[in-house]
C-alpha cells in the first residue's frame, strides 16, 4: 500500500490520526475535568484563606495557601474522639468479617457438603439486602437489647453489611489457588488446617488485603445507621455523622468544612491510590462473580 | 477436636478392635467441619439480617408507636397499616418519584459509563491512566465527603457553579439558591449520585471490553460495520451478562439511596426529594409511627424484589451450574 513514496503518506497519516484522535482526547480531557474537579475544589478550598474563599471571583489555584482550616477542623470539639470511634468500629467490623468470611469461603471453596448451594444463594441474597429499609427494626432491636448509643451495635451492623461481599470475593480469590498445592502439603505430612495455614493462606494474602479494604471503606463511610443508632451519647458519634453536622457547627465556614472532608477521605484515598490496580481487579472479580 | 490427631495413632497401634468406632467418629467430625465453618456466618445473618427483616414485617402488622416503643406490648393491627399507607396519595407520589429517580440515575450511569469505557479502550496509555486515576479518585470519595463537596459547589453566594453560570451570561443565577427549590435539589442529587456511580460502571465495563478478542472487531470492520453497528452486534452481545449485572447493582444502589438525600435536605424542600427509604425513615423517626414506617419498608423491599425478579431468576439459574 505504501510502497514507493514512503515519506509524505506517513507524515500525512500521523497528522491525520492526530486530528482523528482529537475529539477522543478532548472527550477524555472533559471527563478528567468533570470527574476530578469536585475533589480538586475541595482541596483548593481547604487550603485557601477565608478571604479568598469569599471572593467574588474564585481563584483556581491556591495563591495564598494556609493550613488554618485544617487546624480549625482538628481543634474542633471531639475530632479526636470521633476519629477514634470510627477507627475502632471500622477495624472491629473488618477483622470480624474477615475471620468469619475466611472460614465460610474455605467451606464453600474447598469442601463438598449438603446445603452448600443454599448457603451460596443465602450469601448472594444477603449481598443485595436493602439495609436502609432495616433502619427502623434495627433501631428497635438495639433499644430492646440496650445497645442504643453503643459502638458495639454499630460494629455488629457493619460486620454484617460487609460480610456477604467479603465471602463472595474471598471465594473468588480462593478458587484461583489450586487445591493441588494444599494436597501436596498434606501428602508431605501436614494436617488439613496446617496445609491451609502454611500454603494457601500466604497466597491468599493479597485477596484478604483488597477485600478488607472494601470492607474498610464501606464501614468508614457509613452514615445512616451511625446517625440513627447514636442519639443521646454524642461521644459515641462517628466521623461521617460529625462531618454531616460540621457546616451547622461552624456556620458557613466552608474552608473548615472542606478541610474536615479532606481529612475524612484521606486514609481511604491514600490506600486506594496505592493499591489502585489490585483494587480494581479485585472489585471486578467480586462483582462479576457476585 | 484438637487432641484427636495425637490420640488416634496410639489407639490404633495398641488396640485394633477399638479403631473402628473411633474412625467412624472421626468421619462424622469431618462431615461436621463445613457446617462449623459456616456457622458464624449463618448465625450472624440470622440475628443481624433475618431477625430485623422478620421484626420489620411483624411491626408492620402491629400498632407500634412511641408508647409501644417505650412500654412494649404492641397489639396486632392486621392490615390496618397497609391500608393506611396504600390509601395515602402521598405514598404513591413517593413511589412514582422513587421509580423516576432510579430510572433516571441508572440510565445516566449506564450511558455515561458505557461511553467512558469505550473511550478508555481507545485512548493512549498516558491519557487512559490519567482518566482512570480520576475515576478511581471519584470512586474512593466517601459519600459524606462528596455530599459536602456538592453542597459547596452549589452554594448560593460563593459557589463556583453560580459564578461560572453568571460568567457564561446566565445572570439570573447570581446568588441562586439551588437547595431552596425542589427541582434543582433533585437535579443536584442526580448529578451527585451519577458522579459517584459512573466510575464503577465505567471501570468494570472497561475490564470487560479488554477481554473481547480483537479479531471480532476486525471481522466486523471487514464486513463494513459502522461504530454503532459494531457496538450493537459485537460489543453489547459479548458483554450482555456484565451489562445485566451492573444495571441491576445500580438499580439496587439508586433505589435504596439514603445518605445523600438525607444529608442534603432530609427529603426536602417540601418533600420534593423524598424517596421510599427516606419516606419510611421520616414517618418512623419524626412522627414516631414505627408501624407505618415498617409497612413502607416492607413495601420497599417488595417493590425492589419485583424490579429485580428477572435478575434474581438468572442468578439462581447460574448458581445451578455450580
Amino acid at each position: 500500500m505504501t510502497t514507493g513514496t514512503v515519506r509524505p503518506p506517513v507524515r500525512r497519516r500521523t497528522t491525520g490520526r492526530a486530528l482523528r484522535r482529537l475529539p477522543l482526547n478532548l472527550a477524555a480531557l472533559l471527563t478528567l475535568a468533570v470527574t476530578a474537579f469536585p475533589v480538586y475544589w475541595m482541596l483548593i478550598t481547604a487550603l485557601k484563606p477565608t478571604s479568598d474563599i469569599q471572593a467574588d471571583n474564585p481563584s483556581f489555584l491556591p495563591l495564598h495557601p494556609t493550613l488554618a482550616h485544617f487546624r480549625t477542623a482538628v481543634d474542633a470539639d471531639g475530632f479526636g474522639t470521633f476519629w477514634r470511634n470510627s477507627l475502632t468500629v471500622t477495624l472491629g467490623a473488618v477483622l470480624m468479617s474477615l475471620v468469619v468470611a475466611l472460614l465460610a469461603a474455605f467451606a464453600v471453596g474447598r469442601m463438598r457438603w449438603r446445603g452448600r448451594r443454599a448457603f451460596i444463594l443465602l450469601v448472594f441474597t444477603a449481598q443485595m439486602a436493602p439495609w436502609e429499609a432495616l433502619l427502623i427494626p434495627v433501631y428497635v432491636i438495639a433499644r430492646d437489647v440496650d445497645l442504643l448509643d453503643s459502638l458495639s451495635m454499630l460494629t455488629l451492623i457493619y460486620f454484617m453489611t460487609t460480610l456477604p461481599f467479603t465471602i463472595v470475593t474471598l471465594r473468588g480469590f480462593l478458587a484461583a489457588i489450586p487445591v493441588e498445592l494444599e494436597e501436596a502439603a498434606q501428602v508431605d505430612g501436614c494436617t488439613r488446617p496446617q496445609a491451609f495455614r502454611r500454603v494457601t493462606f500466604p497466597l491468599l494474602a493479597p485477596g484478604l488485603l483488597s477485600t478488607s479494604l472494601f470492607g474498610f471503606i464501606t464501614a468508614w463511610n457509613e452514615f445512616a445507621f451511625a446517625n440513627t443508632l447514636i442519639i443521646k451519647n454524642q461521644d459515641a458519634r462517628t466521623l461521617p455523622v460529625w462531618l454531616s453536622s460540621f457546616s451547622n457547627v461552624f456556620g458557613t465556614d466552608w474552608g473548615a468544612t472542606m478541610a474536615a472532608s479532606t481529612l475524612f477521605m484521606l486514609p481511604v484515598l491514600v490506600v486506594f491510590l496505592l493499591l489502585q490496580n489490585r483494587v480494581t481487579s479485585g472489585m471486578t472479580a467480586g462483582a462479576v462473580k457476585g | 477436636m484438637l487432641t484427636a490427631p495425637s490420640a488416634a495413632p496410639q489407639v490404633a497401634a495398641t488396640d485394633p478392635p477399638a479403631a473402628r468406632p473411633r474412625r467412624r467418629g472421626r468421619r462424622i467430625a469431618a462431615a461436621a467441619w463445613p457446617y462449623l465453618l459456616v456457622a458464624p456466618t449463618v448465625l450472624g445473618a440470622a440475628f443481624l439480617l433475618g431477625y430485623p427483616l422478620v421484626r420489620n414485617t411483624v411491626m408492620s402488622f402491629q400498632h407500634f408507636g412511641l408508647g409501644e416503643l417505650i412500654r412494649g406490648g404492641a397489639s396486632l393491627a392486621g392490615f390496618a397499616n397497609y391500608r393506611e399507607v396504600l390509601g395515602d396519595p402521598e405514598f404513591w407520589t413517593v413511589v412514582r418519584r422513587t421509580l423516576w429517580w432510579t430510572a433516571l440515575n441508572v440510565a445516566l450511569i449506564m450511558v455515561l459509563g458505557t461511553l467512558i469505557s469505550l473511550m478508555l479502550i481507545r485512548l493512549g496509555r498516558r491519557m487512559r491512566l490519567a482518566v482512570m486515576t480520576a475515576l478511581v479518585l471519584t470512586w474512593a470519595t466517601p459519600v459524606i465527603a462528596a455530599t459536602t463537596i456538592f453542597q459547596w459547589l452549589f452554594q448560593s453566594r460563593f459557589g463556583v457553579v453560580n459564578w461560572l453560570l453568571v460568567k457564561l451570561g446566565f445572570t439570573s443565577f447570581r446568588d441562586y439558591t439551588w437547595f431552596a427549590h425542589g427541582g434543582s435539589t433533585f437535579g443536584i442529587l442526580v448529578a451527585l449520585v451519577v458522579w459517584q456511580s459512573v466510575p464503577f460502571a465505567a471501570l468494570t465495563l472497561y475490564g470487560g471490553l479488554t477481554t473481547i478478542p480483537a479479531e471480532l472487531y476486525e471481522s466486523a470492520r471487514i464486513d463494513g460495520a459502522g461504530a454503532l453497528q459494531t457496538f450493537r452486534l459485537v460489543t453489547f452481545p459479548m458483554l450482555r451478562p456484565l451489562f445485566a449485572l451492573i444495571t441491576s447493582l445500580e438499580v439496587i444502589w439508586c433505589f435504596k439511596c439514603f445518605t445523600q438525600i438525607w444529608v442534603i435536605g432530609q427529603g426536602g424542600p417540601d418533600g420534593a426529594t423524598t424517596t421510599l427509604p427516606v419516606y419510611a425513615f421520616q414517618i418512623a423517626q419524626s412522627l414516631h409511627k414505627y408501624d407505618l414506617g415498617s409497612a413502607v419498608s416492607t413495601l420497599t423491599v417488595l417493590i425492589l424484589l419485583g424490579a429485580l425478579v428477572f435478575n434474581l431468576r438468572r442468578m439462581f439459574r447460574q448458581e445451578g451450574a455450580l
